[in-house]
């Protein structure tokens, strides 16, 4: 339902042009869910914004192809995209608080929603608003909605959002760290709410974390981007049980377990190149445990592995075979 | 659902916290009964005490100094003609008062135009507006007022438009910026970007979730306008280039009594004086209270 291939967005900055994105391709269909898995930096929020065409057009260079619908919306105008906002593709934002205007009651937000996307007049939208508050499960949806969101809890205001983003009926909803601005009990709770949500009504989600544990629960299939491009690909149980890729091998490692307690915390060296200096050759390869000089010399594909996965690293199959780490080199490098 | 649902408190939009904050505390509610009490003064007054430049009784004697408050004319008699204070203060204060609200209306709106225009629009008119802005800042506007107040003296109301004309001339520039920078500042907000992620109307975005959010410090400037026309006003028609004595306004009263000053007649002097101070006292106060009833910091 949404294809996204070969997708490249650069930034203008005062240095140059700067391509933070490289190459991205992926696809959800209806009722699935895809994460999207990264550290900070690796691009893959502004993958998301460029999907629907809200990167500043004066500031970036989108190019390559997302097709929505069978229609490409790369290059389509500001009126056409939005149309496809809220009714097509929706979003959730990270911080609940500061994502929902101060000065609106919810019920208000929720009901512009839907005037927007012709599904109501000011009158009946109001009433579905409240409909929508109680598919989030809101207690006393009615007096919720007239309500104002620093009236609200965090989980409440998160669950409002949701509200918001079903309101227009989209078929993907893009959610954004739905959860991290959320304490831990509460984050279950609301990302059971946003796959069953989505799922019943065949929403596909595309899901932006960096939290292992939340695509763990949630994901059905797995996106991992390291520095602007995707590293490693698949379907989330395999990929969190055997990754393929050094750095997902070493994302994975890095999750603190029961087994592994008493041992310090595995990390993985050094820092998230910029985007204006990205390594040569494999972008990872400055931090990884397998580098050969290969590596260094020219840029792995992004290559199928098996009939649902895709990894980008010349030395894949040695790493499935149980390949030997190279030796630590010198943290200087 | 069960019947024991918790009680949900009487909601509360952001304006109304704002005013309950605003009537909690002390300085607000009294500024705002020192003011009403004023325009009561005024109107009512002005109403019983009307004031006809070109038609006062022919003074009994003539007296340089006047005469001290006693019954009967509770704020004293000028010198000279022998006016009544008391009937030069209320109808006084009328036109004052409409300087000081003319001024605030007519530069916050000018100013909010402006500054909305420039914050929304951006790039080259943005630019331009804020030039246009600098350009202004940079004209002296007491050598506007002294040059106006000559060319504009048939425009009636004895110069009191001369005035307001000017000081929304050069009182919107600030305000301009004010505007703007809100304006750019919320635009940048998550819940603006939130609303565009879900299709939400251009216009409506502006009008509903940028305008509301960005009209504070207006709201808290408007009062501190009105005193500081009216203060300008005193001043400039001290100097006599302001309206002119046919029409009293509280800053020529003073500007005819000062003359006097030497003589002792207290009563001329104070009276208008004492008014221009409450005024300006009541507003800030009001403005003050506003600006803390309105600051999300304080929030409770």
């Amino acid at each position: 339902m949404v294809d996204v291939a070969g997708l490249n967005v650069s930034f203008k900055t005062a240095l140059g042009t700067v391509r933070v994105v490289e190459d991205v391709s992926f696809s959800i269909a209806p009722g699935e869910c895809l994460a999207i898995v990264g550290e900070s930096g690796s691009g893959k929020s502004v993958s998301a914004l460029a999907t629907i065409g809200l990167l500043p057009k004066d500031q970036s260079i989108v190019t390559g192809s997302v097709r929505f619908r069978g229609e490409e919306l790369l290059g389509r105008p500001e009126s056409y995209m939005r149309k496809v906002r809220g009714g097509g593709i929706s979003m959730i934002f990270q911080e609940p608080l500061s994502a929902l205007n101060p000065v609106t009651t919810i019920g208000e937000q929720i009901a512009e929603v839907l005037v927007a996307h012709g599904r109501g007049n000011w009158k009946t939208a109001h009433e579905k608003a409240i409909g929508y508050l109680e598919a989030v499960e809101i207690a006393q949806a009615a007096r919720r909605a007239k309500q104002y969101p620093h009236e609200l809890s965090g989980g409440m205001r998160q669950r409002a959002m949701i509200a918001m983003a079903l309101a227009g009926e989209p078929e993907l909803i893009i959610a954004d760290e739905p959860t991290t601005a959320l304490d831990v009990t509460i984050q279950a709770q609301v990302l059971e709410l946003l796959r069953r949500t989505t799922r019943e009504r065949g929403t596909a989600l595309l899901l932006i974390t960096h939290d292992l544990g939340v695509v763990a629960e949630t994901a059905d299939r797995i996106a991992v981007m390291y520095a602007g491009q995707i590293v490693e690909e698949g379907p989330a149980a395999k990929v969190l049980r055997a990754p393929a890729s050094p750095y997902a091998l070493d994302l994975v490692a890095s999750i603190p377990s029961y087994e592994r307690r008493g041992k310090g915390l595995s990390t993985i060296q050094g820092m998230v190149p910029s985007p204006a200096n990205f390594p040569s050759g494999c972008r990872f390869h400055p931090r990884c445990r397998f580098a050969v000089k290969a590596c260094a010399a020219s840029v792995p594909a992004l290559e199928p592995r098996g009939a649902d996965r895709a990894v980008r690293c010349f030395r894949a199959d040695e790493i499935a075979d149980g390949a030997r780490p190279a030796a630590r080199r010198e943290a200087s490098k | 659902m069960s019947d024991l649902q918790p009680v949900l408190p009487v909601s509360e939009s952001p304006w109304q916290q704002a005013r309950r904050r605003f009537f909690a505390g002390r300085m607000g509610p009294w500024g705002l009964r020192i003011l009403i009490g004023i325009f009561l003064f005024v109107a009512i007054g002005s109403i019983l005490l009307p004031f006809d430049f070109y038609n006062v009784p022919q003074p009994d004697e003539i007296n340089f100094v006047g005469r001290p408050p006693a019954w009967g004319r509770p704020f004293g008699e000028t010198g000279l003609l022998q006016l009544d204070v008391l009937t030069l203060v209320v109808n006084g204060g009328r036109t004052s008062l409409m300087i000081g609200f003319l001024t605030a209306i007519g530069s916050i709106g000018i100013g909010a135009f402006v500054g909305v225009i420039a914050g929304f629009v951006g790039g080259k008119v943005d630019s331009f507006l804020m030039r246009l802005a600098d350009v202004f800042l940079m004209i002296p506007s007491l050598f506007v007022i002294l040059f106006l107040a000559r060319i504009l003296q048939g425009v009636g109301g004895g110069g009191m438009w001369t005035l307001v004309f000017v000081f929304v001339g050069f009182g919107w520039m600030g305000l301009a910026r004010l505007v703007r920078g809100q304006v750019l500042a919320i635009r940048e907000m998550e819940y603006v970007e939130a609303a565009r992620a879900l299709g939400v109307p251009p216009l409506r975005i502006a009008i509903r979730h940028i305008l509301p959010n960005a009209i504070g410090p207006l709201v808290v400037a408007a009062p501190f306008i009105v005193g500081g026309a009216i203060v300008s006003e005193a001043f400039i028609s001290y100097l006599g280039f302001g309206v002119d004595p046919a029409t009293p306004t509280w800053g020529n009263i003073l500007s005819e009594s000062s003359k006097f000053l030497q003589q002792g007649n207290w009563w001329w002097i104070g009276f208008p004086g004492l008014f221009i101070v409450l005024t300006s006292l009541s507003v800030n106060m009001i403005g003050d209270a506003l600006r803390a009833a309105l600051d999300p910091r304080g929030r409770k």
